[in-house]
């Protein structure tokens, strides 16, 4: 399955990209584990998540087509 | 209700102006509005440019979301929010929050939690430039200033 991967301020310019589109053996897996999948390591700590613009936890589900986005926590206002 | 993203400098006030002439001018009892602004000052240091990010598409969304929530829970008769992106300068607006209401702590109350809402929820990250050009993302908002 194709999952659409954005990254969003910090982590953005500290992996060096914008966005990226992850290719996954087909079921299901979690936000966490799309991590995991594509960066080899753990989530780190604070990290915030959302699944199709809304916002999700390391445990939502994520499907084929999803967009999944990470960020660090938000500071606006 | 009505959630703007601005990319250029706006005139905070002259949002609230025109936002009231829609309420009725019989039942608008209190007005409770927030406008922050760019300091040119942050953790001790001096503050030169500020950038703002944000995630198009879902930043609309989690505003919309936070005033749909606020309108449920307080008898509202109008809520404006404006949130600034892009390339700022000190003093221009960030934000601006406006509710209206019949009465003085349904605007006062619903005005301060969206803007602390939107504050930890909504999708905005701050990269500060110092005055030596060197830049910095803002780890977290100050809490209870």
């Amino acid at each position: 399955m194709t999952v659409h991967v954005h990254y969003f301020a910090r982590l953005r310019e500290e992996l060096g990209r914008p966005n990226e589109e992850a290719e996954l053996p087909a079921g299901e897996t979690t936000v966490g584990g799309l991590w995991q999948h594509l960066h080899q390591e753990a989530p780190p700590e604070r990290l915030m998540a959302a699944v199709n613009q809304e916002q999700a936890s390391l445990e939502t589900p994520v499907r084929d087509g999803d967009e999944v986005a990470y960020f660090p926590p938000v500071t606006g206002g | 209700m009505a959630v703007e993203i601005h990319t250029d400098d706006f005139d905070p006030w002259e949002i609230v102006r025109q936002a009231e002439t829609a309420i009725p001018a019989n039942a608008r009892g209190a007005a409770s509005v927030f406008v922050g602004r760019m300091r040119d000052f942050n953790e001790d240091e001096d503050v030169t440019g500020l950038f703002l990010e944000h995630y198009p598409g879902m930043t609309e969304r989690e505003l919309e979301r936070i005033v749909a929530e606020a309108e449920a829970r307080w008898p509202l008769l109008g809520c404006h929010v404006a949130h600034r992106v892009g390339d700022v300068r000190p003093g221009d607006a960030l934000v601006l929050v406006a509710t209206w209401s019949a009465h003085r702590v349904a605007a006062r109350d619903a005005c301060s939690d969206i803007l602390e809402r939107l504050k930890h929820e909504a999708p905005f990250w701050k990269r500060e430039t110092l005055t030596d050009g060197t830049q910095r993302w803002v780890e977290k908002n100050t809490p209870g200033f």
